[in-house]
C-alpha cells in the first residue's frame, strides 16, 4: 500500500510552536522517521505486512485499529523493545533505530502507568539519571502539575496522576520521540480529556513526535496531525487531519472526521472474516467512545 | 470518643485472654489442683527467672544461645540469598543450582543430627551447623521466587530507560524481590529458634537449652518452663525484628505502610 501521497503535512500547527526552552546540540526537536517494507511474525503469525510509514519531525500520528491487528507491536519495534523480521527503520538522522542513541532519544509510554511502586514519584521521575537531577525532576513533574506529590508514592496516587508522573519521567529525558501506546485507555473520560491537553501543550512546548496508539477515534482526530488505520498488519487508512489548534472538542470539522475514520474501521469489520467474540467486543469500542 | 475507645480496645484486649490464663495457672497450683511438679505456679517461675538472672547465670546461657542463633542465622541467610539471587538472576544459575538444592531441601536437617555429632562431636559448631542448614532453604527458596516474579512490565520499562547491570538490580531486582525475600527471613528466624532448641537441648553444655535439660534432672520444673518461655521470648523478638524490617523496607507496599497487626 503506498502512502506517499499522504506524507505532505499541510497541517496548520498551532503557531506558537516553539524549540524546547533547553536547547542542545540537537537539530530538529522531533525525530523524523521513516519506516520501510517493515515485517514482523511470531512463529508462523504475520503480525505486521510490509509496512511503509514517512513520519516527519514533529508530527503527532494517531494509530487506530481493531484490537490485535499489530499497533502494540509496531509501536515497540520502534522503541527497539522488539526485533522486525524485514525491512528497515531509519530515522531522520539516516540512524537506524534500536541502537542506544535512538533509544535514549525515544521514550514510551504504556496503558499501565509502570512507576517502580518502591520510589517515590520524585525517585520514580530520575530514574536512570545521574548528577544532580533532582531540580530537574521538580520542573518535570510541576510541567504535569506534581510537584506537590514528589515525595508520595505510586500506590498513593490516582490512575491520572501515575499516568501523569510517567509521563513526567519520559519528559525529563527530553526525547525526540515519544511511543504512546493506549496510555489513556485506563482512565475516566473527563481525566482522559485533561490528559490529552496536558500531551499537546507538551508537544507544543518542546516539538517532539508523537506516535499515539488508541482505540478512542475521537481522541485520535483530536490530537493527530494525521490518523492511520491499521488493519491486520497493513496500513489501511491514512488521513491527514488539517484543522487548526487548539481544537474545540467534538466541533463539526473532527466530527467529520471522526465518521470519516469510524466507518473505515467498521467497515472492515464487516466485511473481514468473522471474528470471535473478544475481537469484536473491541472493536465496538471506538463506536462507543465516539457517542 | 469511639476512635479512643477503638484504640484502647486494640492495645489492650489481646493481652486480656493471656493475663486470665496467667490468673487460672496461678489458682489451679496455688489450690493444690495442679501438683508444682507437673506444672510450678507462675510465680515459681518468675522467682526461678530472678535467682538465675541475679547471679547472672541466666544472662550468660541467654548470650550463648543467642550467638548461636545470630552466627547460624547470618552464614545461612547469607548462603541462602546468595544462592537464591545467582538462580534468580541466572539461567545457568538456575539449571546449576536449583534442583540439587531442591533435592537437599526434602532432607529434614533435624534428620542430620547424629551425623552432624559424628563430624563435629557436640561442640559449637555442630549447632551452628544445623542452624545453618536450617535456615539457608527458606531464602534461597523465597530470594529465587521473588527475583523471578517480579513484573516483567516493570524489567522492560526499566531496560527501556538504560538501566542494566549493578542500577537494574539494586533499584528494580533487589526492592522488587524483598517482599519475597522478608517473607523467607520471618520463616528462616522460626526455623533458627527450633533447630537451636532441638540441638541445644539433645547434647549442650551452655545455653538455654542446657538449662533445661540441667533442670530437669534435678526437677526443677520452674527453670524449665523458665527456658521454654525465654525460647518463646526470643521467638518472638526475632518475629518483631523482621516485621520492622518489612515495615521499613516494604513503606511503600499498602499492605505494609500502617504495621498493621497480623
Ligand atoms: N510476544 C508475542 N508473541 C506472539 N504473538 C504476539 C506477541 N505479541 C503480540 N503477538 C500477537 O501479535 C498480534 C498483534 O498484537 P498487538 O500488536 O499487541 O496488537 P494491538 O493492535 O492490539 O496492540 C496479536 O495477534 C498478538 O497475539
Ligand atoms: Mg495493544
Amino acid at each position: 500500500m503506498s502512502t506517499q501521497s499522504l506524507h505532505l503535512r499541510e497541517v496548520s500547527r498551532h503557531q506558537d510552536h516553539t524549540v524546547p526552552s533547553n536547547t542542545d546540540d540537537r537539530t530538529a526537536p522531533g525525530l523524523a522517521l521513516s519506516l520501510d517494507a517493515v515485517d514482523k511474525s511470531f512463529g508462523e503469525h504475520r503480525v505486521l505486512k510490509q509496512i511503509d510509514l514517512e513520519i516527519p519531525s514533529g508530527q503527532i500520528v494517531a494509530i487506530v485499529g481493531r484490537s490485535g491487528c499489530g499497533k502494540s507491536t509496531l509501536l515497540r519495534i520502534i522503541a527497539g523493545l522488539e526485533s522486525h523480521s524485514g525491512g528497515h527503520i531509519h530515522t531522520g538522522d539516516g540512524a537506524r533505530t534500536g541502537n542506544n542513541a535512538t533509544a535514549d532519544q525515544t521514550r514510551m509510554m504504556f496503558q499501565d502507568d509502570r512507576l517502580l511502586p518502591w520510589k517515590t514519584v520524585i525517585n520514580n521521575v530520575g530514574l536512570g539519571l545521574s548528577g544532580n537531577w533532582k531540580p530537574r525532576a521538580l520542573e518535570a513533574l510541576a510541567e504535569v502539575g506534581l510537584v506537590d506529590h514528589a515525595d508520595k508514592w505510586p500506590a498513593q496516587l490516582s490512575g491520572g496522576q501515575k499516568q501523569r508522573v510517567a509521563l513526567a519521567r519520559a519528559m525529563i529525558h527530553q526525547p525526540r520521540l515519544l511511543l504512546l501506546d493506549e496510555p489513556l485507555g485506563a482512565l475516566d473520560a473527563l481525566t482522559r480529556l485533561e490528559m490529552q491537553q496536558l500531551i499537546e501543550r507538551l508537544w507544543q512546548q518542546h516539538g517532539f513526535t508523537i506516535l499515539l496508539v488508541t482505540h478512542d477515534v475521537a481522541e485520535a482526530v483530536q490530537l493527530g496531525d494525521r490518523v492511520i488505520v491499521l488493519e491486520s498488519g497493513v496500513v489501511g487508512m491514512d488521513l491527514p487531519v488539517s484543522l487548526a489548534r487548539p481544537r474545540e472538542h467534538a466541533s463539526p470539522g473532527l466530527a467529520a472526521m471522526e465518521s470519516t475514520v469510524l466507518h473505515r474501521v467498521l467497515a472492515r469489520e464487516s466485511t473481514d472474516e468473522p471474528h470471535h467474540d473478544e475481537r469484536r467486543h473491541d472493536t465496538r469500542a471506538p463506536l462507543r467512545w465516539a457517542l | 470518643m469511639t476512635h479512643w475507645r477503638a484504640q484502647a480496645a486494640r492495645r489492650f484486649l489481646p493481652w486480656l485472654l493471656p493475663l486470665l490464663i496467667v490468673v487460672l495457672w496461678q489458682v489451679s497450683v496455688s489450690t493444690g489442683w495442679l501438683s508444682s511438679r507437673v506444672m510450678p505456679a507462675p510465680a515459681a517461675v518468675i522467682e526461678a527467672g530472678w535467682r538465675l538472672g541475679s547471679s547472672g547465670e541466666l544472662f550468660y546461657h541467654l548470650g550463648v544461645s543467642f550467638r548461636r542463633a545470630i552466627i547460624g542465622f547470618a552464614i545461612g541467610g547469607g548462603i541462602g540469598l546468595a544462592l537464591g539471587m545467582i538462580s534468580g538472576l541466572s539461567r545457568w544459575g538456575e539449571y546449576l543450582l536449583d534442583s540439587t538444592v531442591q533435592m537437599v531441601r526434602n532432607i529434614p536437617h533435624l534428620a542430620l543430627i547424629p551425623l552432624v555429632i559424628l563430624w563435629f562431636g557436640i561442640d559449637e559448631t555442630a549447632k551452628i551447623f544445623l542452624v545453618v542448614l536450617g535456615t539457608a532453604f527458606p531464602i534461597y527458596l523465597n530470594t529465587f521466587h521473588g527475583i523471578r516474579s517480579i513484573d516483567r512490565n516493570l524489567m522492560e520499562m526499566a531496560r527501556s530507560y538504560g538501566l542494566t547491570g549493578w542500577p537494574l538490580f539494586i533499584h528494580v531486582i533487589l526492592p522488587g524481590a524483598m517482599p519475597s525475600i522478608l517473607v523467607g527471613v520471618r520463616y528462616s528466624l522460626g526455623l533458627m529458634w527450633l533447630t537451636l532448641i532441638v540441638s541445644e537441648t539433645i547434647s549442650a553444655s551452655e545455653g538455654i537449652g542446657y538449662l533445661a535439660m540441667n533442670a530437669r534432672e534435678f526437677l526443677q520444673t520452674d527453670v524449665v518452663v523458665l527456658s521454654i518461655l525465654l525460647y518463646a521470648a526470643l521467638g518472638k523478638l526475632a518475629d518483631e525484628a523482621a516485621r520492622y524490617l518489612e515495615r521499613r523496607w516494604l513503606r511503600w507496599n499498602p499492605a505494609y505502610a500502617t504495621g498493621a497487626a497480623a
